[in-house]
């Protein structure tokens, strides 16, 4: 345990010992990040659904990406590569913007696994206009 | 380039300007502000003096107090050296936002000219928003005139910035008594006042992309206390670095200051001790007591934060009767600086611990009058010939209608 001496001045964390630049310049697993980064740390304990990508129906258009509050949608070669799960909360937001028919993000419960997920996919809804399920949000598949 | 600005050996400026001359020689990167009576001035000046083009820092307008002290928190993090200006509500806008600044231990600059709250609303000054602030992590400076308010405010920022401080300050004047009363002021050159203050010294700029840095974490229980240990530690070390600033500006200036100002304590048996600009009218009084035989002295002090209470301690050890004056109501409590006073006298071993009385004076701008100081040193020498208090402890002056009075 530190002692308040040992403590940097103003409660600053430093991310990387050194060669910030060059580390930025890096992907997010590729870096050598200090314990005082939350990246190796998880923070998703709460979480009590999550969202589970279906790279079957994404179309990268990465709404997701932009939209996900917490830099939790993992992407490599402009594709959708997932979800960081040590950082995603599970708010939702990722397939409330998705804009396919069906969804590629959609919540399950926590405890469910990928497979499980993947395998009660629903199909396309038909009668839906793209504006309407765009807009309005509603429609989540269930 | 900022050009530099003809100023003569002696001007004739009120606090106001004092305070924006200070700052446009100090060159701060950034002021943000949002300008409130009384300190409205400062912050009129150094816009004008950034339009003239005598600054080259940024100044930027923001919609309220709370944001103006957002911008220089955000500002200092970043890695500038950064001042604003305020008064009253403003201040009490402010207030949740000192608190990031001191706990980040940012070295920011904030004149505070000193004014009354509401409610009834009122702009004149009082030591409430000087109180409000004290339990901030700042070190808060005290003033008694403009050429104090000049001088401190340079010394302000060589405090502020000093690694082993590294702790935002507050430089106070009174509203209107001193931020708007024309008195001679003796400047320095521009750049022999830059040259006192130093360029500023970064310490983890969150613009050094090269050690990317985060401010504002969150620590619960297990750290919280620590870093809070860390700040307080810094401000109670921080008098040792102000009175080696004391003795640089000494020689740089001749103007020698002290963190406890005393007057006439030699030999003095009754005392008042009072902030800002009552020290001066004190003086006047003290004078005139000891005409009429009674031995009079006045202290005040320069640092409110750190309290300086082993040296007020020594100060009063052989006084035997101390008036402490609070112009800020006690609101259900003895005048905090009486509670401060009366604590340092329990900080030094033989003191003969004087009569302590507590006078409440001067709320919203009310005058006090030297027939008021005539009749407290009057208490004082009754208190001192009989070593026991001759009039309840703490008492209103100054009050229209019936005596009030407390114990």
């Amino acid at each position: 345990m530190k002692n308040w001496q040992e403590f940097e001045a103003g409660a600053v964390l430093f991310p990387f010992e050194k060669q910030g630049q060059e580390e930025l310049g890096k992907h997010n697993n590729e870096r050598t990040y200090t314990t005082n980064s939350s990246f190796t740390a998880s923070v998703a304990n709460w979480r009590v659904e999550k969202p589970v990508h279906n790279k079957e129906v994404c179309i990268n258009c990465f709404n997701c990406w932009v939209y996900c509050p917490d830099a939790s949608i993992l992407s490599r070669e402009g594709k959708m590569s997932g979800i960081d799960y040590e950082h995603c909360k599970g708010c939702g937001v990722c397939v409330d913007v998705c804009p396919t028919n069906p969804k590629s993000l959609l919540m399950f419960d926590n405890l469910e696994s990928e497979q499980e997920a993947l395998a009660k996919w629903p199909q396309k809804a038909e009668g839906l206009k793209k504006k309407s399920y765009r807009t309005e949000g509603g429609y989540n598949g269930f | 380039m900022a050009s530099s600005y003809h100023l003569n050996g002696v001007e004739a400026w009120d606090g106001c300007t004092a305070s924006a001359h200070a700052l446009r020689q100090a060159q701060v990167d950034v002021v943000a502000a949002y300008p409130i009576t009384p300190s409205t001035p400062i912050i009129q000046n150094y816009g004008s003096f950034k339009d003239n083009g005598y600054i080259d820092g940024e100044f930027v307008l923001v919609e309220s107090e709370h944001a103006a002290m957002s911008a220089c928190v955000g500002a200092a993090a970043a890695g500038g050296r950064v001042s604003t200006a305020t008064s009253s509500q403003g201040f009490a806008l402010m207030v949740e936002v000192l608190y990031q600044a001191s706990g980040m231990r940012l070295p920011i600059v904030l004149n505070v000219a000193n004014r009354a709250l509401a409610s009834p609303l009122n702009i004149h000054c009082d030591h409430s928003d000087m109180y409000l602030g004290r339990d901030s992590g700042w070190i808060s400076l005290c003033t008694c005139n403009p050429q104090e308010v000049y001088d401190f405010t340079l010394m302000a920022f060589k405090l502020a910035e000093h690694t082993g401080v590294r702790v935002p300050v507050m430089v106070h004047q009174d509203g209107f008594l001193s931020s708007h009363t024309v008195q001679n002021v003796r400047p320095l050159a521009d750049h022999v006042a830059y040259k006192f203050v130093g360029d500023y010294v970064g310490v983890h700029p969150m613009l050094d992309f090269d050690k990317p840095v985060s401010y504002g974490a969150q620590a619960e229980e297990e750290w919280h206390f620590e870093h809070k240990a860390k700040l307080h530690h810094a401000i109670m070390e921080s008098s040792a670095v102000l009175e080696e600033i004391f003795n640089d500006f000494a020689k740089l200036t001749g103007r020698q200051y002290n963190i406890l100002e005393t007057f006439n304590m030699e030999d003095a048996e009754v005392a008042i001790f009072a902030l800002g600009t009552t020290w001066e009218s004190a003086i006047v009084a003290a004078k005139k007591a000891r005409e009429k035989g009674i031995k009079a002295g006045v202290v005040t002090t320069h640092l409110l934060r750190p309290f300086p209470f082993v040296a007020l301690g020594e100060v009063f050890k052989k006084t035997k009767a101390v008036a402490i004056m609070d112009k800020s109501s006690p609101s259900g409590a003895m005048g905090a600086l009486f509670n401060e006073v009366a604590a340092s006298l329990y900080q030094v071993q033989g003191s003969r611990h004087p009569v302590l009385s507590n006078y409440i004076y001067g709320l919203g701008g009310r005058d006090l009058t030297q027939t008021d100081l005539d009749r407290i040193f009057e208490d004082l020498s009754q208190d001192a010939q009989k070593g026991a208090l001759t009039h309840p402890t703490q008492q209103f002056i100054g009050l229209n209608g019936p005596e009030l009075s407390y114990f």
